[in-house]
């Protein structure tokens, strides 16, 4: 199963419980910051009369795992992006490539390491909820199976469609997302990155570097040859030279 | 002017810049201090919106491309067998080298955790272009040495090292021309991720493509600014019959770019932007129009084309347009959808211009004391004496060349 979270944005009533629960499940220091940081993974922002939480998207196919030169991010099996601090030599590319951006790094420290939203995977391993849905009091952010939150989003959606947008944020962005969101304003207008291509991202390099080991061979196979028949000249104007 | 007068000024000259020198070398150790000890955020201009910026964007990307002029030169001697090229491997050879040992350092100024930049050879990602960017670093670095390695043992007399170098040198030559192809274009790979981030003026599946030729183009032109600055220095350079042979090639390698750059830019959509232009699109015009256009029309020119003046000229105006290239991708293109102006911080620039300075002190002392240059014909010290007759030395290698 890869569980995920869904987040009504007509349910929250903003009241940053989610924020505090994540500071005190993650051991992150106070104080809660306006934005999300290195120390505050998430945070709910008020845009347009609405509440918007932000947190990591936990994408099914991530594009800061798939840049990070020493595999410190990974997609874990239950769903969520996980983080690796011991193996993180801090390039930050991570930052730079994430379309929502997500990851934060801690600019303050002699010895930085990214922060973001993990989705709790040591209370997932356990058969709990995530710290924000646990003690979310409206239900506004909702964890379990990613599908049946994808069903449940467009069930409620149909159920009301006066009161949503019509789209569910996360189903297709950047290739699906394990995070959802539905909301009565449009998702520009709550600060979410709306130009986030549908197809995963990961796909656009690597149609470059799966070509890496064809190019070594026949690109290698030629330039060998190509020293092979211009020192070929040389060899025989050598050997004419030698019978005159 | 008397001798005794010119040598004054001369000798002032030397102090002067070396007095900055000093001042920029102290100001880098103090900058150093406070980067490892405090952390990146007392240092740079960098933030959660910008995460990379002058350090990648020009000492890491442009270093990187500086080399260039290695690999080109090293495979037309080399595996084109083009042999008068010769006496231009080697300079090139030293800069590539310089260049690489500039961007690893640079790297560990710009790495969270410079220490564990070992991770990349043992917890491996080949989905990630920065894993295949580690890599072509190291072996590509260990490859240039190697080929430096003859130059060192021939000033020290060591035949038997030398001779086994040489056995392997068709090898080396071809790793290093596939090692650096890989690098130049995994650079521009390294902003393929981000399609929604960087502007359309510069984002292409292209990218690597682009990156590779607009090196090829701005190794060239290093070269006629490295052969021109080492005459005004210590009257070593390369003959113009060798450099005017190398401004037709740049002349071509830049036409295509060029071309294919604008194509590029109208199949984005972005042509047409450029006649209401804005920020992006000044930094556009001026980096094709001073850095592509103009060295190409002046090398069209058969004067300019054989006058040391115009060569050094284009070749610093090649070198000037891939920088901005560079820059324009990494730092101008990504800021509009980043919400935060970046500019990097005086502290940033002292470690990029201490690194440049650095760089060129080493070159300077190596070009004094290995062989790089060939000696200048009527024994050394026989061209280019006497400050502003630098030329003439370059002049009388033109002058030569009929007679070759």
């Amino acid at each position: 199963m890869s569980v995920g979270l869904l987040f009504d944005s007509t349910k929250c009533i903003g009241c940053g419980g989610c924020t505090a629960a994540c500071k005190e499940q993650n051991n992150l220091p106070l104080p809660i910051e306006p934005v999300t940081t290195a120390y505050t993974w998430t945070i709910v922002e008020k845009r347009d009369g609405a509440f918007v939480r932000r947190l990591c998207m936990h994408c099914l196919e991530p594009t800061c795992v798939s840049v990070c030169p020493v595999g410190a991010l990974q997609k874990s099996a239950s769903g969520g992006v996980v983080y690796d601090a011991g193996k993180c030599i801090g390039c930050r590319y991570c930052i730079m490539a994430c379309p929502f951006g997500v990851p934060k790094y801690q600019w303050d420290r002699a010895i930085p390491v990214v922060g973001k939203c993990v989705l709790c995977p040591d209370r997932v391993k356990a058969g709990l909820a995530t710290a924000c849905a646990t003690v979310c009091p409206t239900g506004a952010t909702l964890f379990g199976d990613r599908d049946a939150l994808a069903r449940e989003a467009r069930a409620r959606i149909d159920a009301e469609p006066a009161k949503y947008v019509d789209h569910v944020y996360g189903l297709e962005e950047a290739g699906g997302t394990s995070v959802l969101m539905l909301s009565g304003v449009p998702f520009e207008r709550l600060g979410m990155k709306t130009d986030v291509p549908r197809q995963p991202l990961p796909l656009l390099t690597w149609q470059i570097l799966s070509k890496v080991p064809d190019f070594v061979i026949l690109a290698g196979a030629f330039l060998f040859g190509l020293h092979w028949i211009t020192h070929r000249r040389d060899e025989v104007r050598q050997a004419e030279e030698d019978e005159r | 002017m008397s001798q005794a007068l010119a040598l004054r000024a001369r000798n002032f000259r030397i102090s002067f810049w070396q007095g900055i020198f000093v001042v920029l070398l102290l100001l880098f150790l103090g900058v150093t201090f406070v980067r490892f000890t405090r952390g990146l955020g007392a240092v740079t201009n960098l933030s959660d919106g910008f995460p990379w910026g002058l350090w990648i964007g020009f000492d890491v990307l442009c270093g990187v491309g500086l080399a260039a002029g290695a690999f080109t030169i090293m495979a037309t001697v080399h595996l084109l067998n083009i042999k008068r090229f010769e006496p231009i491997v080697r300079p090139t050879l030293l800069t590539g080298f310089l260049g690489y040992v500039f961007v690893i350092i640079a790297l560990m100024f710009d790495l969270g955790q410079p220490w564990r930049i070992w991770h990349a050879l043992v917890f491996w990602n080949p989905h990630s272009v920065m894993f295949e960017v580690a890599w072509c670093v190291m072996l590509y670095t260990t490859v240039l040495m190697l080929e430096f390695l003859p130059i060192v043992f021939e000033r020290l007399r060591l035949e038997r090292p030398r001779r086994m170098l040489r056995f392997v040198s068709t090898p080396l030559v071809v790793a290093g021309v596939l090692l650096s192809t890989l690098h130049q274009s995994s650079l521009g790979s390294l902003y393929l991720i981000v399609p929604s981030k960087l502007h359309p003026l510069w984002y292409t599946p292209l990218l690597p493509f682009l990156f590779f030729i607009s090196a090829v183009g701005a190794g060239i032109g290093m070269t006629f600014v490295e052969s021109y600055l080492s005459q005004r220095a210590f009257g070593r350079h390369l003959e113009m019959t060798l450099l005017e042979p190398l401004a037709r090639f740049m002349v071509v390698i830049l036409t295509v770019y060029g071309l294919w750059r604008l194509r590029i830019t109208q199949a984005n959509g972005a042509l047409a932007g450029l006649l209401h232009p804005g920020y992006e699109q000044w930094m556009f015009m001026l980096e094709i129009g001073l850095g592509v256009i103009l060295p190409v029309a002046l090398l069209l020119s058969r004067r300019i084309r054989n006058s040391p003046r115009g060569l050094v000229g284009a070749g610093f105006l090649a070198v000037f347009g891939f920088v901005m290239y560079r820059l324009n991708v990494s730092v101008t293109g990504m800021e509009a959808t980043s919400g935060v102006h970046y500019t990097p911080s005086w502290m940033e620039l002292v470690v990029s211009l201490g690194l440049l300075a650095i760089g060129m002190a080493i070159f300077a002392v190596a070009v004094r004391v290995l062989p790089i240059f060939p000696e200048p014909e009527g024994g050394p010290g026989a061209a280019g004496f006497g400050g502003d007759d630098a030329e003439a030395g370059l002049i009388e290698g033109e002058a030569a060349a009929p007679g070759r």
